[in-house]
């Protein structure tokens, strides 16, 4: 027999707030938190503004002595920590002997930590001898063990933040940390999911955390043009398939959730938020730095999402509705993402694609990069929820290539016709595709 | 009835060599390719020696003509992925957009969509010289403790551009996942593609997954294992900060350095590669009379707290179980349907840094109780020393290997070893091989465990 996953316990740190009633209001408003980079002095680069996380403290989500073993952690790793807190919390797994810790593992999707950047910058400009254009590597050796840290480095690792999860919450599960750009935490939570079901782990901590807001961070999204460069109006710079979009805006956070087998939930008592019905993962083999043209990788991810949840893209209930009442997009606000997502879901849903809503959140709290799709999927779980759906902020021009239910500028009232089955999608340069399917949970 | 595994080819790149053939036979000689790093003049680091892939001469002989272009947007790792990828689907006479000509109307093995990839990746540091020519544009302070000027760097209003001395495509050099990409750029898969980032366990977790990928129908075949060169200057100086690296002083023997399960030896030396395997449905590969060298029978993960590893704080006992390495064996074992006496050899993680390998043998020890003794360890880290993400895939090959052998390579250990584990020198031999246990232990904590099947 198939093992049912439910979902838990969800917990997100965004530039928007680290709890998740109050965020899901701001969305629902269509605020967002774009403003100039505080972290470090961009006044003078083409995109000088960024949606940062702000007061965060992580003794608000640990107790202080927990929070100090963590201290050293760089700021994704953080932020991981407090979604998980969240999540760990809401899902009851904080009470003794809630979970047998060799069954429960850890799967995310985190970023590498941000560089040590005095001590790093200073090494390579000491190691480089200009006279002959050449890094001087026995120079650049003696500089580096001189000025940096051991700690910093090891911190900035991509398994780091697994190392304090597995610490912070006693998981002694099978446990990764996959990188597949900015499709990280949805592969994760796909994994996670596939993990559970199979009988490896009972429950599952997984999602994503990333913060790229710094210097070489921003650097190489510049050099690749992918981000927005409207410094005179960085509040509506986020704008996903809108005719004048000109890139991503860069955001940061974390979205940690608890993913758990159906009958280990009810035994203890914990009631399920949704249930995971569906993964899709595929890849476009096309190109490095384009989608293939025809959407046809996305197309798949999202197919195999819906076919392993047993719903047929092409019928509606009684009602003549689809099947599936929303989808996150990735929605980045790239001309080309959010043209060809656009043809992808038109290819899976045939005639019912423009009934079917289609927002992007990342209007209003920027691209969290490796944490965006976890963060996203859980605004799926609030749709269904509250019966309510995020809008995609700053549409205000059409583009013909994009020409379906957006949920331009104000939230839709669902709550008469319910929410119960969301996709969430998330795809990541180099052609990483990856979608979610949830739907509300029925005993 | 559950989907089998088998590995149908083996793609491999070491200090050993380019090729399956290079890595056994230098194995079989017990031939340690770990000498003075000729890459870079590393005598300012506190070990000099490495184990570069000296006869890898980069991806371009690799890649159809049409990709070669591509080569240069690629960081070494990946380079040395692409070349273990079409190694192995050469080794195991698999089809694929990347073995035909262009316009070749000749069918490939599998539909583009049945066939994934899961590439493990390590944090690939930025090419020093790279970063540095460019930041020395923006270079301000004193002499003895400059910093870069970010106003100067910046390609804005008051900025002097600096940034635009990197290329524009700069940052996907870097990308852990472009190891992957590139290989289901050039072979045309379009199954599920993951990249597992967990240091030295990313082989491992990576074939475990392509295992399951698998199992569950998501693809008949993947490529999978791992790659990567921490012989750079940010690998190097991670290493040594880490506190891994054997000092190596004047000696330019560094198999003799690297004594596995030695409490005296003082430390590890970073080799690099590639291990990429393809992995097929045991009943696809057999339709298509492929040659089987071992099947998956079992995989296994787990998590160790590693909190006080990462901390720096790792004082304490030596010798005591690692529940979760022991978890991830065991875990292994279950799924294999086996018991510990069912393992007749093991490669295990040993890189010769004495805490780690204790916790390793300390749960080898719960595991295997007093049999332990008389199972051969086939420990790799003399030999092509630390290769990082790599490793899992490298330990999974020789594996294979010695079940397609029928035979134990050399090993080689300079120091002291424990009378009661078969660790010491050795100069290998024929051997009765059913089940090999493979393990590999990260830094910081992710532990995998897969058990090989010899093939009929």
């Amino acid at each position: 027999m198939t093992r049912r996953v439910v979902i838990t316990g969800m917990g997100w740190v965004t530039p928007l707030g680290h709890d998740v009633p109050s965020v899901w209001q701001r969305l629902l408003r269509g605020e967002n938190a774009v403003g100039p980079v505080t972290r470090f002095e961009a006044s003078t680069w083409a995109t000088n503004f960024a949606a940062e996380v702000r007061n965060f403290r992580l003794e608000d989500f640990l107790p202080p002595d927990r929070a100090r073993v963590h201290r050293g952690g760089s700021v994704s790793t953080l932020f991981a920590l407090a979604a998980a807190a969240q999540a760990w919390k809401q899902a009851g797994f904080d009470r003794p002997g809630a979970f047998a810790p060799r069954r429960v593992g850890v799967y995310v999707g985190a970023g590498e930590g941000s560089l040590d950047y005095t001590p790093f910058n200073a090494t390579n400009l000491l190691g480089w001898k200009a006279d002959t254009r050449t890094v001087d590597s026995v120079a650049w050796a003696r500089a580096g063990t001189a000025l940096m840290n051991r700690r910093a480095e090891l911190e900035q690792e991509p398994n780091a933040a697994l190392t304090h999860l597995a610490h912070a919450f006693n998981c002694r599960g099978p446990s990764s940390n996959c990188m597949t750009a900015c499709a990280a935490s949805t592969q994760a939570i796909g994994e996670a999911f596939e993990i559970i079901r199979r009988g490896d782990a009972d429950a599952m901590l997984t999602g994503g955390a990333h913060s790229m807001i710094h210097p070489l961070g921003m650097t190489g999204f510049i050099r690749l043009t992918a981000m927005s460069t409207r410094r005179d109006d960085p509040a509506t710079a986020a704008r996903p398939f809108d005719q004048s979009r000109d890139g991503f805006v860069m955001g940061e956070g974390a979205g940690m959730l608890v993913l758990e087998e159906l009958g280990h939930a009810l035994a203890r008592g914990a009631s399920p938020l949704v249930e995971v019905a569906g993964y899709g993962s595929t890849a476009d083999a096309f190109r490095i730095t384009d989608i293939q043209p025809d959407g046809r990788g996305a197309a798949a991810a999202m197919s195999q999402a819906l076919r392993q949840a047993g719903i047929d893209p092409r019928e509606t209930d009684d009602s003549g509705r689809p099947l599936v009442h929303y989808i996150s997009a990735h929605g980045t606000g790239t001309q080309e993402n959010d043209k060809i997502e656009t043809a992808a879901v038109k290819s899976v849903f045939g005639p019912h694609a423009p009934r079917i809503p289609f927002s992007s959140v990342k209007s209003m709290l920027g691209h969290l990069i490796q944490a965006a799709g976890a963060v996203e999927l859980m605004t799926c779980i609030q749709a269904i929820r509250t019966g309510f759906l995020p809008p995609t902020m700053n549409l205000r021009t059409p583009d013909p290539n994009c020409d379906l239910d957006y949920i331009p500028n104000a939230p839709r009232d669902e709550r008469s016709r319910g929410v119960r089955a969301c996709l969430s999608n998330s795809f990541g340069f180099g052609g990483q595709n990856d979608t979610i399917l949830i739907r509300a949970y029925v005993n | 009835m559950r989907r089998r595994t088998v590995i149908t080819g083996i793609g491999t790149v070491s200090g050993l060599g380019t090729g399956v053939e290079a890595l056994w036979q230098g194995l079989s000689a017990g031939r340690s390719a770990l000498k003075p790093i000729r890459a870079f003049d590393a005598s300012g680091f506190v070990c000099r020696l490495g184990g570069e892939a000296a006869d890898f001469t980069g991806a371009k002989d690799f890649v159809p003509k049409s990709y070669r272009k591509a080569v240069k947007v690629m960081a070494r790792d990946s380079e040395l992925a692409v070349a273990g990828a079409k190694l192995a689907v050469d080794d195991a006479r698999l089809v694929t957009r990347g073995t035909l000509p262009e316009d070749s109307a000749e069918k490939t093995s599998y539909p583009s969509g049945r066939l994934g990839c899961q590439i493990g990746a390590g944090l690939i540091a930025a090419e020093t010289a790279e970063l540095s020519m460019a930041m020395a544009t923006a270079k301000v302070g004193p002499a003895e403790s400059p910093s870069l000027d970010l106003k100067a760097w910046g390609t804005g209003e008051g900025g002097a551009g600096a940034m635009n001395n990197l290329p524009p495509l700069w940052m996907l050099k870097y990308l852990p996942n472009m190891l992957a990409c590139h290989v289901t750029i050039i072979h045309g898969a379009e199954g599920p593609s993951n990249t597992i980032t967990c240091a030295e366990a990313s082989g491992l977790l990576s074939i475990g997954e392509s295992a399951r990928v698998i199992e569950r129908g998501d693809a008949d075949a993947c490529f999978s294992g791992g790659a990567e060169s921490k012989i750079t200057l940010m690998g190097l100086l991670r290493m040594q900060l880490a506190g891994r690296l054997a000092p190596s002083g004047d000696i330019e023997d560094g198999g003799s350095l690297v004594r596995p399960y030695d409490p005296r030896s003082g430390g590890t030396i970073m080799g690099e590669g590639a291990g990429i395997l393809i992995l097929e449905e045991a009943s696809a590969a057999a339709g298509r009379g492929a040659r089987v060298y071992a099947e998956v029978a079992g995989f296994g993960a787990s998590h160790s707290d590693a909190m006080d590893v990462l901390a720096g704080d790792t004082a304490g006992p030596l010798v005591y179980d690692d529940e979760g390495i022991r978890f991830a064996v065991e875990n292994a074992l279950e799924d294999a349907g086996l018991d510990a006496g069912d393992i007749d050899a093991i490669v295990p993680h040993a890189t010769g840094v004495p805490a780690a390998d204790a916790r390793e043998l300390g749960a080898f020890r719960a595991v295997f109780g007093s049999r332990l003794s008389s199972v051969p360890l086939v420990t790799l880290a003399p030999v092509v020393g630390d290769c990082a993400a790599a490793q899992g895939g490298l330990s999974a090959a020789v594996a294979a290997l010695c079940l397609h052998h029928q035979r134990l390579p050399a090993r080689i250990h300079a120091g002291t070893h424990h009378p009661d584990i078969q660790a010491g020198a050795f100069p290998g031999g024929s051997a009765t091989l059913r089940h090999i246990l493979v393990l590999n232990s990260s830094l910081g904590g992710q532990n995998a465990a897969i058990i090989l099947r010899a093939a009929g």
